[in-house]
């Protein structure tokens, strides 16, 4: 995966964390996965199509994503409630809409379908066509995962026809 | 918290009504907080472009603050629908996904201005105000009130 395909998801997450959490959000870690994505706790996946291809995964884990509503909605938030659910949704919709306004101002052209809750233990497996990078960000309410999985969709079709041969 | 002064119709003096339409219910519930900041009021609310344009006819309000990306139909088609219908109808896109190609066309098809998500309050209370223009003007405030009643 490319580095410029990355940077605009690193710089929308830390401006759209620090516009809408109080306290700073600062990368911990950054790692690559080949592996079945497992999911941290609440997590909500968003489609790309176009020049870039691919998906980009939003999560946190249950008692962040509870803090984190808590602070957007301004009190405590019961644990059934669905907004913990509706707040991870739109946070990643605001990270990656951020993200591909950057990217869209470097000359690609693309759609972005709307957030989907990933309620599946694991899936979206990794895999040489969509190896995924992942971030960690630690945040005040908690510890807050990005993981991405895109490719221009040329080579993603080069690949794919590699394997065949 | 930045206070606001509050917007009301110049008309009559009521509280401005807004439909907020976004297929997510944090963002409606966020924007409702924000114009409420302004003075303002949700008149009504959808999740999709189809209900925004069944809403619009019903409810017409003074402002739509309008989602892109929406299942069903998105939100450039519904502010297109709107506009044809009610050409007075004021739109004011709210997304998160603001590049070139997407302000253009929203703006083409009759929206009035794009605020990129997050919403800033101090932003979108400017925003309001260009858009409405002389339809809508400060609320008098209790001294105000109080100084014309003696009057």
């Amino acid at each position: 995966m490319r580095i410029e395909l990355i940077q605009p998801f690193i710089n929308a997450t830390d401006a759209v964390l620090a516009e809408m959490l109080p306290g700073p959000a600062q990368i911990n870690d950054v790692s690559m996965d080949e592996e079945v994505y497992r999911r941290k706790g609440v997590a909500a996946s968003v489609a790309i199509r176009g020049d870039i291809e691919g998906r980009v995964i939003f999560d946190l884990e249950s008692e962040t994503a509870l803090r984190v509503a808590g602070v957007l909605a301004g009190g405590t938030i019961d644990p059934t409630d669905q907004l913990a659910r509706e707040t991870v949704c739109e946070l990643a919709n605001v990270i990656v809409g951020n993200a591909v306004t950057l990217l869209n101002d470097q000359g690609h052209s693309f759609k972005v379908y709307p957030p989907c809750i990933h309620d599946a233990e694991t899936g979206y497996s990794g895999g040489p066509e969509s190896e995924a990078l992942v971030m960690c960000f630690d945040t005040p309410s908690g510890k807050v995962y990005l993981n991405i999985a895109l490719d221009y969709s040329h080579q993603r079709s080069f690949s794919a026809a590699e394997s065949l041969n | 918290m930045q206070a606001f002064e509050s917007l009301v119709r110049k008309k009559d003096g009521q509280p401005l009504q807004y439909l907020i339409v976004d297929d997510s219910v944090f963002a409606r519930r966020n924007l409702q907080r924000i114009i409420s900041m302004f003075g303002g009021v949700m008149a009504g609310e959808a999740g999709d472009g189809r209900a925004a344009i069944e809403a619009y006819g019903r409810l017409l309000p003074d402002l739509v603050l309008m989602d892109v990306t929406m299942p069903d139909m998105e939100g450039i088609e519904a502010a297109e629908h709107i506009i044809n219908q009610h050409p007075e109808a004021r739109i004011v896109m709210v997304s998160s996904v603001a590049y070139q190609e997407n302000v253009s066309e929203a703006l083409r098809k009759g929206a009035l201005y794009f605020v990129q998500k997050p919403p800033k309050p101090e932003l979108l209370y400017d925003v309001i105000k260009s858009v409405l223009g002389e339809a809508a003007i400060a609320a008098p405030t209790s001294q105000e009130k109080s100084d014309a009643h003696e009057n």
